[in-house]
């Protein structure tokens, strides 16, 4: 398949960029629900709208009343949502959430994909377990308990936790905390009892839970895939969530770059605009440069996930690490060369750099993954 | 199965029959390329016949028209036979300037009857071209060269000296850059073609720091230049005084040559290779190879996605310059790292076991990357001016 967009994919990439432009942009959302210090973290009202044009069930199956569209065209919808910092619950719900769902019965499917479709609701994923994501690691236990599990331990950085009508649980059902094998994933109700959520805002105003289990009483339908058997899906989720995230990069650096590029060409000193210097000029070139080459190893990573290759999950990490450096250079160079209006609060330059922060963290940072691509390249 | 499919399936048969076992090691030493020209002589009879095979299939040049040498291929195919080449680790049967350079620039620019002749040669590997662009005073400011051409009615005389002519000692004819009018900078240029062998031209040898010495200085002196070499084929490529257009053209593929936009071993990772070879890796040198790794996996990425868009038109007509600059420096990361892992092993000069210091010599090479065809800091000028509109200057 040529790495550029097919015709469909191009009519996705013009729509979804208007809209994201219009209904996403940063003073409508951002800002707005930033400033009212929201508890969400973002508007109910989008979410809506993304259901309208589309966008939620995109990745569900058509037999589930989804479009069956792939990882290429939801890397579109995010690179949207980044360039504009759209504050959404897209890449937890429609991204991770539906790919762990995918792999759920028919029960589990019809209670939670609908709802998510119509953008009723939201979902989001408990994986990790402390500041960093080591995903190999998971204590969190689920137990037998009659027909279904007893679920009890913590996680961290469960962004929109709190918002969620559902949450993706992986918890071991069997084995020592790192083994692969004994993970089960659940689809945790908002309302279980046990559950609760101690919600923080982030840099980048966004809402994440530091959740915690008390014993809480599962169905044995709350399983989705395989007892025992959840690391496959869990891995599955990864994979989707890492190159979603990582299209969502590219957006956030180009959207950098582009302010900043704009305001080389605006900005006057020592008489000349700030443009005209080389020294600047130099670093805006190889800044390019970078976020081209993360925009095409992200799509390259998407089509491999798309295609169903064994080389997707190599290439995700690539894709991940890549775009965090791209994308780290791009707000850091973005507020440098904005000068001191780059540190101001008003200026939206600092808003990518903390947007970036935090989609850095996101499914391991730029060092994780290109420690996994050494341990994947057999070094 | 789809065309695409079943051409890739002859393929695979024609390779497995055609491609000597000893054509499907890596390229280690000047003598495993084979550069074809008037006095070309072959290292062995599997580089001999390769060559040949793949000559009368039309495949030193596959995606040119069978008119002119090529296998006449689309673009699709020619990617599907670079893809399949690459999996058995196929070494190119023959490598020339007159492939990467000035076919190009004839395909493009070039008459009918020079087509027929000049691309013909260079498919059959009969010729070997040379290309003079840059003077002493004039690098990567190239339009201000001096070279002089003086009209003479059917001819020129060409005076003045080049530098930088990459095996000019070994070439047959050289596409040239010659000044043919002093009053106007850009429209005063003619892309020349001729024969080294011709009176008035000698060349000098310029050693690198890698001990090699492949390129020249190309002095000439009173030389004659025909302007038409017969029917319907001129001794210039475009029009007299537009050669700075042809010059440009040819710049691009030069770029996307050097940037090694089409993959092999300057855009593979290498950290497991490393390993290999050097057992122990230290941690900090191995989290280098594998953030090298990252860099170097995305930019194949970004090499296929350019050379997809490229055939289709997509590509911004600036982006081989941003391929070439990104490329070079990452071959150069890419030696750095392998003489580091290498230890002191790779700084042995000469040594059987290191073949002559192959990869310490290697290594120097590539800092000429980011030099030849235009520097670095050029390559970013342009991504500024022409790509991200800055102003100035
Ligand atoms: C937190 C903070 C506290 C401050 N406190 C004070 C204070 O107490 N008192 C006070 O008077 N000021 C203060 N300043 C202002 C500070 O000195 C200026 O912000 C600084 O001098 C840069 O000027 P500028 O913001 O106008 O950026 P600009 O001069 O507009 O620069 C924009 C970008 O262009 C680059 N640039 C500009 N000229 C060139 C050139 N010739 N070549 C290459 N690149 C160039 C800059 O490096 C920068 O990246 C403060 C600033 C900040 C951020
Ligand atoms: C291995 C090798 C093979 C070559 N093969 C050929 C060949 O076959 N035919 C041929 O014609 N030429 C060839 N060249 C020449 C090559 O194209 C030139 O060396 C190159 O264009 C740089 O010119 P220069 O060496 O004169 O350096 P200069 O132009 O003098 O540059 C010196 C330094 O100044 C910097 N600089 C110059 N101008 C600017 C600017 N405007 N802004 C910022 N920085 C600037 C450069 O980047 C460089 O770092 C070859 C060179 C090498 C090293």
């Amino acid at each position: 398949m040529p790495l550029y967009y097919d015709d469909d994919q191009a009519m996705l990439a013009e729509t979804a960029q208007q809209f994201m432009a219009e209904e996403g942009a940063i003073a409508k959302q951002l800002r707005h629900w930033r400033d009212r210090d929201c508890k969400d973290g973002f508007g109910h009202g989008l979410w809506k709208q993304f259901a309208e044009m589309g966008f939620t069930g995109m990745l569900v199956d058509e037999d589930d009343g989804g479009l069956g569209m792939g990882h290429v065209e939801a890397g579109i919808v995010l690179e949207n949502i980044g360039r504009n910092l759209t504050p959404s619950p897209f890449l937890s719900s429609s991204v991770l959430a539906v790919t762990a769902l995918k792999h759920g019965s028919d029960d589990v499917r019809g209670r939670w994909l609908p709802g998510l479709i119509e953008g009723e609701k939201v979902y989001s994923v408990a994986i990790d377990e402390g500041a960093k994501h080591r995903p190999e690691t998971i204590a969190c236990k689920a137990e037998k308990s009659g027909n279904g599990f007893r679920l009890s331990g913590k996680k961290d950085f469960v962004v929109y936790g709190a918002s969620s009508e559902m949450i993706v649980v992986a918890a071991r059902t069997s084995g020592d905390d790192s083994d692969s094998d004994g993970i089960t994933l659940f689809a945790v109700p908002q309302d279980a009892d046990g559950m609760s959520h101690d919600s923080v805002r982030l840099v980048d105003s966004s809402m994440a839970s530091h959740v915690a289990f008390d014993g809480v009483e599962l169905d044995g339908d709350a399983v989705i895939g395989e007892v025992d058997g959840g690391r496959e899906v869990l891995n599955a989720m990864l994979m989707a969530g890492r190159v979603g995230a990582s299209a969502e990069g590219v957006g956030v650096a180009q959207g950098a770059m582009d302010m900043t590029v704009d305001y080389l060409k605006q900005r006057k000193q020592f008489g000349k605009l700030i443009g005209e210097f080389q020294a600047l000029q130099h670093r805006a070139a190889h800044l390019y440069s970078e976020v081209e080459i993360a925009r095409a190893v992200t799509i390259k990573a998407a089509q491999l996930l798309d295609g169903g290759s064994e080389k997707a999950d190599l290439m995700a990490s690539v894709a991940k690490a890549k775009v965090a450096k791209a994308a780290g250079l791009a707000v850091k160079e973005g507020v440098q060369m904005h000068g001191g209006i780059g540190m101001t609060d008003e200026y939206d330059i600092g808003l990518y750099m903390k947007r970036d922060r935090a989609l850095q963290e996101f499914l391991g940072d730029q060092y994780y993954h290109a420690g996994r691509v050494a341990e994947m390249s057999g070094y | 199965m789809s065309d695409l499919e079943s051409f890739r399936a002859e393929t695979r048969v024609w390779l497995e029959a055609n491609c000597p076992p000893e054509m499907r090691k890596p390229v280690r030493d000047e003598a495993d390329v084979y550069w074809g020209g008037r006095n070309a002589t072959f290292k062995n009879d599997a580089q001999k016949a390769w060559f040949e095979v793949c000559r009368d299939k039309g495949y030193t040049v596959p995606e040119w028209p069978k008119e002119y040498g090529g296998a006449g291929l689309s673009p699709a195919e020619g990617k599907v036979l670079r893809q399949e080449m690459a999996r058995i680790g196929a070494r190119p049967p023959l490598s020339s300037f007159g492939i990467w350079m000035l076919g190009p620039a004839l395909l493009h620019f070039g008459t009918e009857g020079q087509k027929k002749r000049f691309l013909n040669e260079i498919a059959a590997g009969e010729i070997r071209w040379c290309q003079g662009y840059s003077e002493p005073g004039s690098g990567s400011d190239l339009v201000s060269m001096q070279t002089f051409g003086e009209d003479k009615g059917d001819h020129w005389v060409v005076n003045g000296q080049k530098i930088w002519t990459s095996y000019a000692d070994e070439a047959d004819w050289i596409f040239c850059l010659v000044r043919t009018d002093k009053q106007n900078k850009y429209q005063g240029i003619t892309f020349m073609l001729f024969d080294m062998a011709g009176d008035g031209v000698s060349t000098k040898p310029i050693k690198l720091i890698s001990g090699n010495s492949p390129f020249c200085e190309t002095f000439f002196d009173d030389v004659e230049v025909p302007k038409s070499y017969g029917e319907d084929c001129p001794g210039y490529v475009g029009e007299i005084n537009r050669g700075w257009d042809v010059a440009k053209y040819l710049l691009g593929h030069e770029r996307e040559m050097i940037s090694g936009a089409g993959g092999g071993d300057r855009t593979a990772a290498i950290g497991a290779a490393l390993k290999r070879n050097a057992g122990e890796i230290d941690p900090v040198l191995r989290a280098e190879l594998a953030q090298f790794d990252v860099d170097a996996l995305a930019y194949s990425a970004m090499g296929e996605k350019f050379l997809d868009e490229l055939k289709v038109g997509k590509a911004h007509p600036a982006q081989p310059n941003m391929m070439k600059y990104a490329g070079t420096e990452l071959n150069k990361r890419r030696h750095e790292l392998m003489m580091a892992a290498g230890g002191s092993r790779a700084l042995e000069w000469e040594s059987e076991e290191t073949g002559g210091g192959k990869g310490a010599r290697n290594w120097l090479r590539t800092k000429a990357n980011s030099i030849e065809g235009g520097t670095s800091e050029v390559m970013l000028n342009v991504i500024s001016k022409r790509i991200l509109d800055l102003p100035g200057a």
